[in-house]
């Protein structure tokens, strides 16, 4: 239930209400619980509302987190 | 980067089963959430790291957390004449202890599944000489979604829309189950999108009152594997909150989220299905949003019919596997659910059903 995706926001209109791309289509989404999203920001999508902000740095260093410990099996 | 596909590695949950298998301390973890639950019985974690860990699905599931009382007065509402009861999908089918949303929906009242409650304010002023009451089922990821409509519903000065608030606070829940006395979990996986609100900052007490480490996960097989990982790694170490889920989660939170929430909503106690009344674990609506408050009505509710078998409290506090219920299986099944933890796709029961079927017999 507690269920988010992560989304594109691809425009930004008036009044909290912005649209995220998904698989191809444009979706309505509200941006009232955010603080500082800007178009091209990638957020995580609940029942119609924006409730964060997927941190790209932060998601580089997990997959790379990742990827090394793949090839240190790898090696061994 | 899309953010899902990038997470799902095989190579990465392979070595990460092996360097989980090496260090065999025979722990038990317990994960909160419910899509947590699901996530693991899909990829078949749980045999795949048996015995050296044990994992055991907590109360993360809100339609499962749910007690009977308030589906029957979400029932009731749903049956007075004029109203419009908007509800997510998940809750329909609930069994309380007169039937379920659906079945008040074959007996003339009307139900609508929304996917936003937002949807629940535009049916509001569609049908403007109904009542729409939004039945708020959901912890701290969904509150704020709740709360942030309610405020709508004031700018747009809409008088026929209510909330009927049974949400509910995970922390609270957490701070119940530990401190009961047989409890004996090593270590939490704490739920990602609670916590993306309220913020990893909001277990502290579990490591400093209670000794156990806990690790913020998100929900591809590989975030739980590596967070498995870092909780074995804690076994040994100064109990803290980690967050492996870092791409999403803060120490502190959603800060802006979580004033919303707070705006609308207060603490109150509230009623969990296996932990029942707890202190201050639920969110009522305000006296400043009082009007918007469906939960004030007065509903008669026909006292609660007998016993039906369901095990579901104790398999939503960990202290069963839904096999051990009598029921799992046999008179207990998807299409024929008896209690919520297998009405819910994320409920314990419905994942264990689903995916492992050798614990069907
Ligand atoms: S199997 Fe069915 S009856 Fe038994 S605990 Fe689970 S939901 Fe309840």
């Amino acid at each position: 239930m507690c269920l988010a995706v992560p989304a594109e926001v691809v425009e930004i209109l008036q009044n909290d209400v912005a649209f995220i791309d998904v698989g191809g289509l444009r979706k309505k989404i509200n941006l009232s619980l955010v603080e500082g999203v800007q178009t091209g920001d990638f957020v995580l999508v609940h029942a119609g509302f924006a409730i964060e902000i997927i941190d790209e740095e932060e998601a580089r260093k997990t997959m790379e987190l990742f990827e090394e410990l793949a090839c240190l099996d790898e090696i061994r | 980067m899309k953010y899902v596909d990038e997470f799902r590695l095989p190579g990465t949950a392979r070595s990460l089963v092996r360097k989980i298998r090496e260090l065999g301390t025979g722990a038990t973890f317990m994960e909160v959430c419910g899509t947590h639950t699901m996530a693991i019985s899909k990829a078949g974690l749980g045999p795949m790291l048996s015995p050296q860990v044990e994992l055991i699905s907590g109360p993360g599931c809100p339609v499962c957390v749910t007690s009977d009382m308030d589906i029957d007065t979400a029932v009731a509402v749903a049956h007075m004449p004029g109203v419009i009861l908007a509800t997510f999908g998940d809750m329909v089918k609930v069994p309380g202890s007169h039937g379920s949303l659906s079945d008040a929906s074959a007996e003339g009242a009307t139900v609508k599944v929304v996917y936003s409650p937002l949807e629940a304010l535009d049916l509001a002023r569609s049908e403007s000489d109904s009542e729409v009451v939004f039945l708020g089922i959901g912890f701290e990821t969904t509150a704020p979604v709740v709360a942030a409509t309610i405020l709508e519903a004031r700018k747009r000065e809409l008088r026929n829309f209510f909330v009927l608030s049974f949400h509910k606070l995970v922390p609270p829940a957490l701070r119940a189950l530990a401190a009961t006395e047989d409890f004996s979990v090593d270590g939490f996986i704490l739920p990602g999108h609670v916590s993306a609100v309220i913020g990893s900052r909001a277990y502290s007490f579990l490591p400093s009152e209670f000794g156990i480490p806990c690790v913020v996960a998100g929900f591809e097989a590989t975030d739980i594997l590596q967070s498995v990982f870092r909780l074995m790694q804690a076994l040994t170490a100064r109990p803290s909150v980690a967050i492996e889920y870092s791409r999403v989660v803060r120490p502190e939170g959603n800060q802006k989220a979580l004033s919303v929430m707070y705006e609308v909503f207060e603490p109150v106690d509230a009623e969990w299905r296996g932990l029942f009344r707890l202190p201050a674990s639920g969110l009522g609506l305000k006296e400043e949003y009082r009007e918007y408050d469906a939960g004030a009505w007065p509903v008669e509710i026909p006292p609660a019919t007998g016993d039906k078998g369901c095990r579901c409290g104790e398999v939503l506090c960990g202290k069963i596997k839904p096999s051990l219920c009598g029921l799992f299986g046999g008179a207990c099944t998807p299409d024929n659910p008896v209690g919520p933890c297998m009405v819910s796709t994320e409920g314990t029961c419905a994942s264990y059903f689903l995916y492992s079927y050798d614990e069907v017999d």
